[in-house]
């Protein structure tokens, strides 16, 4: 019954566009299915896109803190993208501050911060070899998207 | 659902699902107002802290809604109302980061900070109603 929020691999990056108004069960579903998605695939990195959500309320946050922390723990790094000014206004206002949730502009900003994690992490040439293909395909799946 | 230009409802907040509908329910009416995109999203989101307190604390409730005017302003009152048991310390129950459940503690002070008017009234196992208001 629970709607799951798809999860979409682009080499070493899990992407993750949440698109629904968001029920309290498909956030956490959300977070069961990325740390198990991150230990198959073994990705460096996880982006969740969240310009489309229209609130981010203490819930959410929570979950976006998990998803955060069962990251680190899994050796991989998270960034939060795309928040709305008014959500971000209204997040500070109810008084929640994100702990520990990287967060970035938006996707291109969001990719560099995880390309630099993970080059940080490989600390050798191939991770910038890897990486113009992650940012090749995420760009044919932002287009996709978009339709 | 709502009729468009009706002043005043109700709704059930007896499910997980009924939380989202009530956030839509709220964004519906503030637009309707035309507040402002971050005035929406205050109300749209101390609605959703407030009915998920209502379901998860309360066992369950209505959130009521009434269009109010007072001199030239507009405004949108909601009311979250439950007969579950109440809250007992009620000086505890509003500070920030302290929680009965599982949540992060900040429904209720929160919420408080997101709007222009708040009211709790509660009684261990009277049940719980907050209002809140947002002018426009």
């Amino acid at each position: 019954m629970t709607t799951r929020i798809p999860i979409l691999r682009m080499g070493r990056t899990l992407l993750v566009t949440i698109q629904v108004d968001l029920q309290d069960q498909t956030a956490l579903a959300l977070q069961d299915d990325l740390a198990n998605r991150i230990q198959d695939t073994g990705a460096t990195g996880v982006l969740i896109d969240i310009s489309a959500l229209e609130i981010v309320d203490s819930f959410i946050g929570r979950m976006l803190a998990g998803i955060s922390s069962i990251a680190k723990v899994l050796g991989a790094t998270s960034v939060v993208v795309g928040m709305q000014p008014a959500v971000a206004i209204t997040l500070v206002e109810l008084g929640l501050s994100l702990h520990g949730v990287r967060t970035a502009l938006n996707v291109e900003r969001g990719m560099a911060l995880l390309r630099e994690a993970d080059a940080a992490l490989d600390g050798d040439a191939d991770a910038d070899a890897g990486d113009e293909g992650i940012d090749g395909s995420f760009g044919a799946a932002l287009r996709e998207a978009g339709r | 659902m709502t009729p468009t230009g009706a002043a005043s409802g109700a709704m059930p907040v007896r499910s997980e699902p009924d939380i989202v509908l009530a956030r839509q329910l709220v964004r519906r009416l503030t637009q309707e107002l035309k507040f402002s995109l971050v005035d929406q999203t205050k109300m749209i989101t101390a609605a959703s802290e407030l009915s998920r307190n209502t379901l998860v604390y309360g066992g369950g409730g209505d959130m009521e809604w009434a269009v109010v005017h007072a001199g030239v302003r507009t405004g949108l009152r909601l009311a979250f109302v439950d007969q579950g048991p109440g809250i007992p310390d009620m000086e505890l129950a509003m500070k920030d980061g302290w929680t009965s459940g599982s949540g992060m503690g900040m429904g209720l002070s929160g919420s408080k900070r997101l709007v222009n008017d708040f009211e709790i009234e509660s009684a261990p196992g009277r049940g719980t109603r907050v209002t809140i208001t947002r002018w426009k």
